[in-house]
């Protein structure tokens, strides 16, 4: 798998829902088109929720995954 | 914005008619996700979920009417943890102080549990631009004041709601 090299890092470890979303939103507000953000959550809700929230605001989701137990999301601003 | 702009958000429109703690939860929740996916969200406080809108949360619950509520406790080991306490309704009811008892151990196991509070959710909801109507005729009737209530809610009626409500696309009583 290519290595994909994020702008910044949110770390929601710990946090349930709804919170990975809305910080994931305040987060990619800071970030200019075509950068991207890598998220990390251990919430189990999240991978589903994250591809919902990429639909519906239309910032992809250039990968889901699991590292060291965590899920980790890789998301590009539209 | 109108739905017949076919470039409006979606738009979810919320009913908050509950006051205690547990029900507190569900229109903060999907208020803020939603807002945080980019919709356009309204929700109408009315009787007790008016309460909603004070500027100190006093929200709290009870097991009692609440035979489903889990019966934990948010410290100890974990087998102990996990034990569910089966307290007698009738008992309940008559032990002084059982409901802020019951609310600090509900407090205590979101907080375990990495949820947020109802006091951080509402903010975030402010901060994503959720319209907050606080209703009118529950304010009369209750006998509150425009001032018993935070300063980013509106106060309208039936008529507010509803004209907001049609034009959303998830429409939901809480």
């Amino acid at each position: 798998m290519d290595v994909i090299k994020e702008d910044q890092v949110l770390d929601c470890t710990g946090m349930l829902c709804p919170l990975p979303v809305v910080k994931t939103t305040k987060a990619i507000k800071e970030l200019q088109s075509g950068q991207i953000l890598k998220m990390i959550a251990t919430d189990p809700g999240a991978p589903p929720d994250m591809e919902a929230w990429s639909r519906q605001t239309g910032n992809e989701l250039l990968r889901s995954t699991t590292e060291d137990g965590k899920f980790v999301f890789y998301l590009k601003k539209k | 914005m109108s739905k017949s702009d076919p470039n409006a958000p979606k738009r979810l429109a919320l009913i908050a008619s509950k006051g205690t703690l547990d029900w507190a939860y569900p229109p903060f929740i999907l208020a803020s996700a939603a807002g945080a996916m980019g919709w356009e969200v309204g929700i109408f406080f009315t009787f007790y979920g008016l309460t909603l809108l004070k500027p100190k949360l006093t929200a709290t619950v009870t097991p009692l009417g609440n035979p489903a509520m889990p019966m934990k406790m948010p410290f100890g080991p974990e087998g102990f943890q996990n034990i569910n306490w089966p307290i007698p309704q009738l008992l309940m009811a008559n032990v002084p102080g059982f409901n802020a008892l019951a609310t600090t151990l509900m407090k205590q196991t979101f907080e375990n549990k990495g949820v947020a509070t109802v006091e951080e959710l509402r903010q975030m909801c402010i901060d994503l631009d959720v319209r907050m109507i606080g209703c009118q005729m529950t304010m009369d009737v209750f006998g509150f004041k425009r001032d018993d209530f935070i300063k980013e809610c509106e106060i309208g009626g039936a008529a507010t709601f509803l004209e907001y409500a049609a034009d959303a696309d998830v429409q939901l009583f809480i």
